[in-house]
Parts: C-alpha cells; sequence; structure tokens
C-alpha cells in the first residue's frame, strides 16, 4: 500500500510539473545553500590544515619566555637558551628526528648596486629537515663550515630575485650588513605562510656565522625539533619541559620560564576555527530549509483546497481516513525529497565550481549529504502533515459538493 | 466485517426504519427527513424523484452510507449501520456501493484506466490484475481503446460512463446514482440508463438513481416520490416491472 501511495504521489506530481518544481524549489535552494556552505568550508579546513602541514605538522618550537609573542614581538627577559640545551635535547630525548638551533636577525643583503632588506636566519642543516625543505640548487652546509662558522649562505628564493634577477647566484659574494658571504645553495620555493608571510624571503646562514659575525653573542633565540613519525608531539613536548626545568633549575612551584610550541595545537586551533564558521554558516543555510517546508506546506494546502472534490471521491469510493492521510503526507515527502535530491546536485554542483574558484580542495562530506536528505524529508513530513489531516477529515458529501 | 451479524437472511437489502435527519438545533434545526420507511429488494431498480429541498439527496446519502441519519435504523444486508464508525462506513462502501454522480467526479488530468483503477488500489488488488478489469469494465461500459485518454479528451457521455465503469469495476451490490444524467443531453441520458438498465438486468446490481426527469425514471422498476421529508408516494412502473 505505501508503494503504491508513493506511485500515486509520483502520478500527482507529474500531472502538475510546474508547479511542483516551484513547491520544492525553496527546499532545492535551502539544500544546496547547506550542502555548498559545509563543502566549501571543509575544503577551507582542509586548506589551512594543508597550509599549516607544510611548516612541518610534527615540529615543536622552544623558545625562552612565557608564551607566543609572534615575529617581532618582544620577548620578556628571560635566560636565553645556549648550544649545550640544544645538544642535551639532542642527547636526552628520545624520538627525534632533527633538533635546529635557530636564531635570527634583520640584515640588508647587498649584491653588486641591489640591495634587499631580509632576515638572516642562522641555523643548522637540521633546520632544514625539520622544516620539510628542499634545495633547488647548490648544496647544504659542510660540517667544517659549521664548526668553524665560515662565511657562506644558502638563500631564499625571494631573495635570488631581487638580488640576482636572471643571473646564477651560485658561487657569488653578497654582503649581509658588513659580512661577505659565498651563496653555496638556493632553497626551494615554499611561497606565503598562512600567516601571510613570505617564508621564501630569507637567507640561511650557519649558526656559528651568525653568532660570531653578525649577532656577536652565543645565544640561541629557539630550538625547533621535529618528532618522527610514529612518535606523539605530546610525550615529545613533555620530555622537553621536564629536560628544560631542569637545566634551567626551575622550582617545582615555579611556572615554566621557556614555552614549547607544538604544531598539532596550532592546527587544531584553526582548523577548529574555520569548523566553527562552516557550521555557522550551515546553520544560516539551514534557516532557508525551514522557509522551504513552509512554502511546500503552503502549496499542500492550496493543493488539497483544489483537490477538495478528488478527496471527496476518493473517500465516497471507500478510501479511510489514514489513506487519505498518507496520501498526502507521502506526496508531501516525495515532493520535499525530490528538492533534497535536486538540492544535493545543484548543491554539489556549485560547491564544486565555488571550490575551483576560491582555490580550496572540494571535499566530499557524504554525512552533511546524508542530513540534507533526512532534514527535507523531514520537512516534508512536518509540514506535509497539517494540510494531510486536513485532507483526512474532509466530509465526504461536503467535498463531493465542493465547486 | 465478520463481527457484524446478519439478523434474518429472508430481509431486504436495505431497510430503513423511521429515519430522520436534523440539521442544525434549536429554532435553527432544519429537518430533512421527517420518518422515513423504505425497503429496497436486492437486484431492484429504483428511482428517487422529488422537489429540490425534499429529503431525497439526504435520503440517498444516508443510504450510500456516506451520512448518518439523526435516528432511525439503517439496516444494510441486516447490519445496522447506524452503529458503524468514519471508518466502518468506509469500508462498506468500499466492499458494496458503487458511486455515479452528476459532476462525473472523475481525476483530472488521470488517464481513464487510471480512474477505474482507483477504487481497486483501495481493496489492494495487485497491478496487474487490476489493469485487466479496469479494461474489461470500460470494454463493458463500451470505451475500448479509450482507456488512455484523459477526462478532458472525452464528451461527457463518455466521462460518465468511465464513472460509471469505475463504480462497476468492484462488482458493487449497489449503485447509487445521484442525477447520472444531470449534465447530458437526452440522447446520451438514454444511453446512461441503457447502460444501467443493463447492469441490472445482466449483472443483477441493485440501482437507486435519483434524477429529476421523469422519462429516465421510466427505465426503474419503482420510483418512490420524496415531498417535505417524507416519502410521499410509491409506484411500479409498467415498463421497468415488465422486464
Amino acid at each position: 500500500m505505501i508503494w503504491e501511495t508513493v506511485v500515486l504521489a509520483l502520478r500527482a506530481i507529474r500531472r502538475n510539473v510546474l508547479r511542483s518544481f516551484l513547491t520544492i524549489l525553496g527546499i532545492v535552494i535551502g539544500v544546496a545553500a547547506v550542502i555548498t556552505m559545509v563543502t566549501l568550508g571543509d575544503g577551507a579546513t582542509e586548506q589551512v590544515r594543508a597550509d599549516i602541514s607544510s611548516l612541518g605538522s610534527n615540529m615543536l618550537q622552544i623558545r625562552p619566555g612565557q608564551g607566543f609573542r609572534g615575529p617581532g614581538g618582544v620577548r620578556i627577559a628571560a635566560e636565553r637558551f645556549k648550544i649545550a640545551d640544544v645538544h642535551a635535547i639532542e642527547r636526552e630525548i628520545y624520538g627525534l628526528e632533527a633538533v635546529a638551533p635557530i636564531s635570527d636577525q634583520a640584515a640588508q643583503a647587498i649584491y653588486g648596486n641591489r640591495n634587499w632588506a631580509t632576515s638572516v636566519m642562522g641555523s643548522t642543516n637540521d633546520y632544514l629537515a625539520v622544516r620539510d625543505w628542499q634545495l633547488s640548487e647548490g648544496r647544504v652546509f659542510t660540517e667544517g663550515e659549521l664548526h668553524s662558522g665560515r662565511a657562506v649562505c644558502i638563500l631564499g628564493s625571494t631573495v635570488v630575485r631581487e638580488l640576482f634577477g636572471d643571473q646564477d647566484p651560485l658561487g657569488a659574494f653578497i654582503r649581509l650588513d658588513r659580512l661577505s658571504c659565498q651563496v653555496v645553495g638556493v632553497l626551494a620555493s615554499k611561497g606565503q605562510s598562512s600567516f601571510g608571510q613570505d617564508q621564501d624571503d630569507m637567507v640561511l646562514v650557519p649558526l656559528k656565522t651568525l653568532q660570531r659575525r653578525i649577532m656577536g653573542s652565543t645565544d640561541v633565540e629557539a630550538v625547533m625539533v621535529s618528532a618522527s613519525d610514529g612518535v606523539s608531539t605530546q610525550a615529545v613536548r613533555e620530555d622537553i619541559e621536564r629536560l628544560m626545568r631542569e637545566r634551567r633549575k626551575i622550582a617545582p612551584d615555579k611556572d615554566d620560564d621557556f614555552h614549547v610550541r607544538d604544531m598539532q595545537e596550532i592546527v587544531s586551533t584553526l582548523t577548529s576555527t574555520t569548523r566553527v564558521l562552516t557550521a555557522l554558516l550551515g546553520a544560516v543555510a539551514a534557516v532557508s530549509l525551514l522557509v522551504g517546508g513552509i512554502g511546500i506546506m503552503n502549496i499542500m494546502l492550496v493543493s488539497v483546497t483544489e483537490r477538495t472534490r478528488e478527496i471527496g471521491t476518493r473517500l465516497a469510493i471507500g478510501a479511510l481516513e489514514r489513506e487519505v492521510l498518507m496520501q498526502f503526507l507521502i506526496e508531501a515527502v516525495v515532493l520535499s525529497s525530490l528538492g533534497g535530491v535536486f538540492g544535493i546536485i545543484l548543491g554539489l554542483s556549485a560547491a564544486a565550481l565555488g571550490a575551483h574558484l576560491l582555490m580550496v580542495p572540494f571535499v566530499l562530506n557524504p554525512g552533511i549529504i546524508a542530513v540534507a536528505f533526512l532534514f527535507s524529508a523531514t520537512v516534508g513530513v512536518v509540514f506535509g502533515f497539517f494540510p494531510a489531516r486536513q485532507a483526512a477529515r474532509m466530509d465526504p458529501i461536503e467535498a463531493l459538493r465542493h465547486e | 466485517m465478520s463481527a457484524m451479524t446478519i439478523e434474518s437472511a429472508g430481509q431486504a437489502l436495505i431497510s430503513l426504519k423511521d429515519i430522520t435527519k436534523v440539521y442544525g438545533s434549536g429554532t435553527a434545526a432544519v429537518h430533512a427527513l421527517r420518518g422515513v420507511d423504505l425497503k429496497i429488494e436486492a437486484g431492484e431498480f429504483v428511482a428517487v424523484m422529488g422537489p429540490s429541498g425534499s429529503g431525497k439527496s439526504t435520503c440517498m446519502n444516508i443510504l450510500g452510507c456516506l451520512d448518518t441519519p439523526t435516528s432511525g435504523t439503517y439496516r444494510f444486508k441486516g447490519m445496522d449501520v447506524g452503529s458503524l464508525s468514519r471508518d466502518g462506513r468506509a469500508l462498506l462502501r468500499r466492499n458494496y456501493f458503487g458511486f455515479v454522480f452528476q459532476g462525473f467526479n472523475l481525476l483530472s488530468r488521470t488517464s481513464a484506466l487510471e480512474n477505474v483503477e482507483l477504487p481497486l488500489i483501495y481493496r489492494g488488488v495487485p497491478a496487474g490484475r487490476r489493469h485487466e478489469r479496469a479494461r474489461d469494465a470500460l470494454r463493458a461500459v463500451g470505451l475500448e481503446g479509450w482507456e488512455y485518454h484523459t477526462p478532458a479528451e472525452l464528451s461527457g457521455g463518455q466521462q460518465q460512463r468511465v464513472a460509471i465503469a469505475r463504480a462497476m469495476v468492484i462488482e458493487p451490490e449497489v449503485l447509487m446514482a445521484d442525477e447520472p444524467t444531470g449534465n447530458l443531453d437526452s440522447t446520451r441520458g438514454r444511453e446512461i440508463m441503457e447502460l444501467l438498465r443493463s447492469f441490472n438486468a445482466e449483472r443483477g446490481v441493485t440501482v437507486v438513481m435519483v434524477t429529476h426527469d421523469a422519462g429516465m425514471a421510466h427505465y426503474a422498476q419503482r420510483t418512490v416520490r420524496f415531498l417535505d421529508g417524507l416519502i410521499d408516494s410509491e409506484e411500479m412502473n409498467r415498463k421497468g416491472a415488465a422486464s
């Protein structure tokens, strides 16, 4: 009987194609809006996650002071790290892929008649490992260069472009403030970070070179480490915190005077932010589904009035109250489900186009498609019930007489 | 149906006893029926006549189990219809009654075949059997070849034939016809009456028909006249009685 009723409902819908289409338009747009918003939102979340992963998602940064002050921010006066701290981490922490001490300083890079304000990063070859960064040309530093603090450098691609244009930088000497320094390698381009920084605008020199010849101190500003695959960054972080408290002789009742920042944590913070935005957009779009439901109720009420004689005829030939109720209810549900299907198709198409235009990945979320479809069918039940009950309760004599 | 008892096998198919119907209440009350007694035997062809407001339509609605009397007893095949619920009466109509209306009441934009199938859907007849029976019913009213035409593509006489096929497809005990020729010219009207009489004669279906037209009433065996909520007169028609 249910299947028969669905067939009857489809017949009734087919009998008035244009009106049926207009009836479900609200649902189509509502479902399409929800699907588009959520799919694009998921794409944006995925994009953010991928961006941050390009920084190295299993990367941790240890800095003196409390909290993350951001680039250029003032750090509170806490004891600086020394190279011995870096060696201690290398020696005593289990599960590390690479440990890179870093210090950086703004400097003017000069080649011939060109100059460019950039930042000079002092570190070791491990820096490249931690950041998962490849060279596009040349070589990494040799052990000798690192030990003796030779005046050699590896250039970021932005610096190459600004100083050398189309010329080959390998082997050339550039000046970093007052230090003359030979180019041994060029970094592959990484592009903008998700914080909007140009990651390629930097010059890498051996840590000792920076300390002795540019900064004039033996401080290490921060330590970057990357955990090996399968090692929990949480565990690494706790180990490092314990080690550093010990080395810096911090009493158990005192707070840390250093900070370990886990990239995984930044990833989850940023992705949860975009998720909240996605949910919000989806919720706004869901309101239009509700409006679509009211549209269905409106048309179903008109339809019931219009088909009064039909209902009277059905009742006269022996349709039960619940059969008439089911007929109109199923008609509403079939209508709204059709709207849901068209909405899903439209929404996915719009999302695919939008993802292409916004250059975010297209992420298919089967959950939201199922939810949107079930929701649209539910809209049919809820908003179809009142008109259907009105049809079912008609007096057959009155209904037959209706003009 | 099994719960209903058949009191006496020898009883008339339809029996109304002291039926009254009052619409409204107090001083505004309208007494549509004031105590009607009527018996209809199985296989009869009865014409019901009377001026507007005489109570004949109300009586037809009660006979067709569409309405319930205010007081009095209606027995159909011995069952007390007055005690049935709305759904109980719907089941009774579904199984025993066919209806033909003045305005045809076919579903628009729906083929003749689908219109005729409608009562079978409610009776749960499977699709294949349903098509077959609907085709047979359309053939019996002379509409073979018109199965896939919608009411808008059919003449008034043809539409009424579809309606009769829809009523007859369930092989009812009683065919209730409410001015079946009211919207048709006299030639088409006579064709419809011939059709009703042939179903009555050949299939033994009991026909109860309301009409204004004395010429149409002649096709019946018996004419019942209503006046002011009461049966004014009953007469046997020679022509009908002869057949």
